[in-house]
């Protein structure tokens, strides 16, 4: 075989793939903002996504919290800074582990039941049955779950900060014997607010790129139930390393000088 | 001059890669006629109805809608022609995150605004018109039997009183009784809505049923076509042996043999 159209086809099909995503980013975003929007499947997607997601994100945050204090204990008091514990904890989960975390569990959980959902849609021909319908499948799918989730996702990771430092709290009082008072002073002594506003930017970002990797992935799926467990797999895969990579990108165009 | 046809195809063609699947289609269905394409499997029959719904776009030529040309047409003018159509889907594609009677109501309530009172009465009406009770309406579509799908496709179908209505392969999967259970009521809902239609299948039972015109697809293209009582004197040997269901013929399947 020659290496050079093996190197060629992959780079090919990569940028077939890049034009097609951002094919449906415009026209999904070009569906949001223009008339009707569906505010009882935005409602019962808000539900689905961020509701149904607060167990999941809820327990990640708590023992991420829990494990930082742990961890940073244990580095700090190697040279005897064991006051930064509360601080490196609230400052770590704000701006990275709490955005990110929960993007990543919120991803699993609902980019891949996107794709399913939609995916089996694509295959049984209800996609095609809502257009003989006078119903836009862009509208009627991708625009709710597109926005729910942006909305949900910041909401989720507010939440999750609190938790996970809640985590690090009850280690740091009843595992590590620090002072109630002094912990809690320390954890807000530094903060500050653009910390925890990065994180929630982040997690706006997470969010859409979230329902979108999950919807173009359902909606581009064909071939049965295996070609639905392909775009699950795809969804899943490809939102988590979005992520990691937005994450990258939002942190430096907050931090760097 | 008469009335300008209701669906007019004119060389329309379509290829997915290197395979050629319309090869220059020419078709018309006047008004009030039910045409069904008949033809083998992969001939492109499923393609012609998705290309004339716009789910499709054809490489080239032209499909004209009570004489409005759609190929090419905005992605706002073409909701503006999609409201004349219904269709009934091979798989019924009914949405199960759905009660049934939703379902039915689904293209007054999304696509017509319609309060969801109202629509939901005259879903029920039209659930009874193919022989379903009200009590059906509140069940989800993965309770129903195929059969019952079936009938709940063809309701929906029918629910916004389109003028023209697909059916592809409406009776695919379903035994003989039931297949000519959902004929009747197929003929029965067209001549009530004096609907014209456009059906695909491969079941010859149903053709002879529900056509006034029957047009062969082969390879992409139109082989023969004429009103229903000519197909048995077609003259064809096309026709000859897929109404007769023959393996051998001039049709070669590719079928290794061992």
């Amino acid at each position: 075989m020659n290496p050079f159209a093996a190197v060629g086809r992959v780079v090919l099909a990569f940028f077939a793939e890049t034009g097609r995503i951002a094919l449906f980013t415009a026209m999904a975003l070009r569906h949001c903002v223009s008339p009707p929007l569906y505010l009882r499947l935005l409602a019962r997607q808000i539900m689905v996504v961020g509701y149904y997601s607060l167990p999941v994100v809820g327990l990640t945050a708590l023992f991420t919290g829990m494990v930082l204090a742990l961890q940073i204990y244990i580095g700090s008091s190697r040279f005897n800074a064991e006051s930064a514990v509360a601080t490196i904890v609230v400052i770590g989960l704000t701006r990275e582990l709490g955005p990110v975390l929960s993007g990543l569990m919120v991803a699993g959980r609902v980019a891949s039941a996107m794709a399913a959902e939609i995916g089996t849609m694509r295959v049984t021909e209800q996609i095609d049955a809502l257009t003989t319908l006078s119903t836009n499948p862009f509208k009627y799918l991708v625009v709710p779950r597109l926005i729910a989730t942006t909305l949900a996702l910041p909401l989720l990771v507010l939440i999750a900060d609190i938790i996970g430092v809640m985590g690090g709290y009850l280690v740091g009082i009843h595992k590590l014997g620090f002072n109630a008072g002094s912990y809690l002073h320390n954890t807000f002594e530094f903060l500050k607010a653009l910390d925890v506003v990065s994180g929630l930017v982040k997690a706006t970002v997470f969010g859409f790129l979230i329902a979108l990797m999950g919807c173009y992935h359902g909606f581009h799926s064909k071939g049965g139930a295996q070609g639905v467990g392909k775009a699950t797999t795809d969804a899943v895969v490809s939102a988590s390393i979005l992520i990691l990579v937005a994450n990258y990108f939002v942190t430096e165009l907050f931090f760097a000088q | 001059m008469s009335a300008p046809p209701k669906i007019a195809v004119a060389g329309v063609h379509k290829r997915f890669g290197k395979k050629i699947v319309l090869d220059g289609v020419d078709l018309e269905v006047a008004r009030g006629q039910s045409l069904v394409i008949i033809g083998g499997s992969g001939t492109g029959k499923s393609v012609l109805l998705k290309c004339i719904l716009g789910l499709i776009r054809p490489d080239s030529g032209s499909i004209k809608v009570d004489g409005t040309e759609t190929v090419g047409m905005s992605a706002s003018d073409r909701e503006q022609v999609m409201r004349k159509f219904g269709m009934l889907f091979q798989g019924s594609a009914l949405f199960d995150s759905l009660k049934v009677w939703e379902n039915v109501a689904f293209g007054l309530i999304q696509g017509r605004k319609m309060e969801r009172a109202r629509a939901r009465d005259i879903a029920i009406e039209k659930l009874g018109q193919v022989g379903l009770g009200p009590e059906v309406g509140e069940l989800s579509p993965a309770e129903l039997s195929g059969g019952m799908q079936k009938r709940v496709a063809l309701a929906r179908a029918i629910a916004t009183e389109p003028e023209i209505i697909f059916f592809d392969e409406p009776t695919t999967g379903l035994d003989p009784i039931t297949a000519d259970v959902i004929n009747d009521l197929i003929v029965a809902c067209v001549k009530r809505l004096g609907a014209t239609t456009l059906s695909i299948t491969h079941d010859m039972a149903s053709a002879r049923k529900i056509a006034d015109r029957i047009a062969m697809i082969y390879k992409g293209r139109i082989i023969w076509q004429g009103p229903v009582a000519d197909i048995d004197r077609s003259g064809n040997d096309y026709v000859d042996q897929f109404i007769h269901g023959r393996a051998e013929g001039p049709i070669k399947m590719d079928v290794l043999k061992p």
